[in-house]
């Protein structure tokens, strides 16, 4: 957790603010050419930014309710889209481990069709680029930083872990509001 | 009937095949994990011992398995006709094969420092080296930092363009062979930087991993594949 927090999200936070004042810059001198380079700058650190905030918000204690199922409408959502929450905890942890390479299983809202998405993101992608009206609910980084001091290779292994501090409650807050 | 075989791919010399199994009038060839010329431990400290042991056994070990029974699932695709079925697979013996055939050209271009391991090269490669990028720093350098700005996943060459005749410094994504970026590429000297290749060690570090890899490169080999393509 901590050299994941500092070390990684936190060159993912300067790494996206140096590109920014960049892209300003060039911008600014009407360089087209550079903007267009930035690009991949800027959308691997901004999104690498983007999703570890909304991790380390997906993450609790359980003395603070991680793991604690969902109740309410996203409970209900899930159950009508997946049979159980046990369902959809096999498909993520299946995706998630079947994931070539680095990026992220998530959990999405899709606003326009009203219903709930398990899909994968390659590397620091966010949940938007597979489809503008996706709302990211739980996302798990499946990055070989996120487990391997304590798993090793064994990404199946972490996944069947960190459910247990999964928390739902934000996710519920999430598909609340954005399902007025 | 005819009898097929699905074509293995025999890329290097060193890659251990066992003739295997018949199915049916057809036969596959299936692959198995090359030992390492070395112990785990042989090239610390700057590949502890601890990451070169889970990178054989589990990762490129994963990668033997998992292309063996895609190409099990392929040859059985093929036979039925299922177009469909062979197309879903390449996805699974893209990932598998190619992590395959990197690994196994990796562990080659390792070496203890007691058996050459950091030694520059010499002959034919060297002068190249120095004629496309200055010297061999600048080459360790150039390869550094496209490796240390590789995105996720995937490695970091030194290959040969057997057409152009010339070096190339390049990088593929995930477990790409350096053949995807170009048909006429010959791997020369190929870098893992995915983050299991070092964070045991390493953590987020990866410039630091880069730093000493170099200090373990076999060069000897990369020569012999030079002299063997021109």
């Amino acid at each position: 957790m901590q050299i994941h927090h500092q070390k990684h999200h936190q060159a993912y936070v300067t790494n996206y603010n140096n590109a920014l004042e960049q892209l300003d810059q060039a911008v600014s001198k009407g360089d087209a050419s550079a903007v267009v380079k930035l690009q991949s700058a800027i959308k691997f650190n901004g999104g690498g930014h983007v999703n570890h905030s909304i991790f380390w918000k997906n993450l609790a204690p359980v003395k603070e309710g991680g793991g604690e199922p969902p109740k309410g409408a996203l409970g209900g959502a899930i159950d009508t889209h997946f049979g159980s929450l046990e369902g959809l905890v096999k498909k993520m942890s299946a995706e998630g481990a079947a994931l070539q390479g680095s990026g992220w299983v998530w959990l999405g809202l899709d606003k326009e069709l009203k219903k709930l998405v398990v899909d994968t993101t390659a590397n620091q992608d966010p949940l938007v680029t597979k489809g503008g009206s996706l709302v990211p609910l739980v996302g798990i980084d499946v990055w070989e930083h996120a487990y391997y001091l304590q798993y090793k290779n064994v990404r199946p292994e972490y996944l069947k872990n960190v459910w247990k501090v999964i928390n739902w409650k934000y996710a519920s807050e999430v598909y609340e509001k954005e399902c007025k | 009937m005819a009898i097929r075989s699905v074509a293995s791919r025999k890329t290097l010399a060193g890659l251990k095949e066992t003739s295997s199994r018949l199915l049916g009038l057809r036969s596959i060839q299936t692959f198995t994990l090359p030992d390492l010329p070395y112990d785990y431990s042989a090239l610390e400290p700057a590949i502890s011992g601890e990451i070169m042991q889970i990178h054989h056994q589990k990762h490129h070990q994963a990668y033997v398995t998992n292309y063996n029974n895609a190409l099990e699932q392929l040859d059985q695709a093929v036979n039925k006709g299922d177009a469909s079925g062979v197309v879903k697979l390449q996805s699974a013996i893209k990932f598998n094969g190619g992590g395959h055939v990197n690994h196994s050209i990796f562990w080659k271009n390792l070496a203890p420092v007691k058996e050459g391991g950091g030694e520059p090269p010499k002959g034919a490669l060297g002068y190249a080296i120095d004629t496309h990028f200055g010297s061999l720093e600048g080459l360790v350098k150039k390869m550094s930092a496209e490796g240390a700005a590789l995105q996720g996943s995937g490695w970091v060459w030194l290959g040969l363009d057997k057409e152009l005749k010339k070096l190339v410094v390049d990088t593929t994504a995930n477990q790409d062979p350096l053949v995807t970026k170009g048909g006429s590429l010959v791997p020369l000297v190929g870098i893992d930087v995915w983050e299991h290749a070092y964070y045991l060690q390493y953590k987020n570090v990866r410039p630091e991993y880069l730093k000493n890899v170099w200090k373990v490169v076999n060069w000897k080999y990369a020569s012999e594949v030079y002299k063997e393509c021109k």
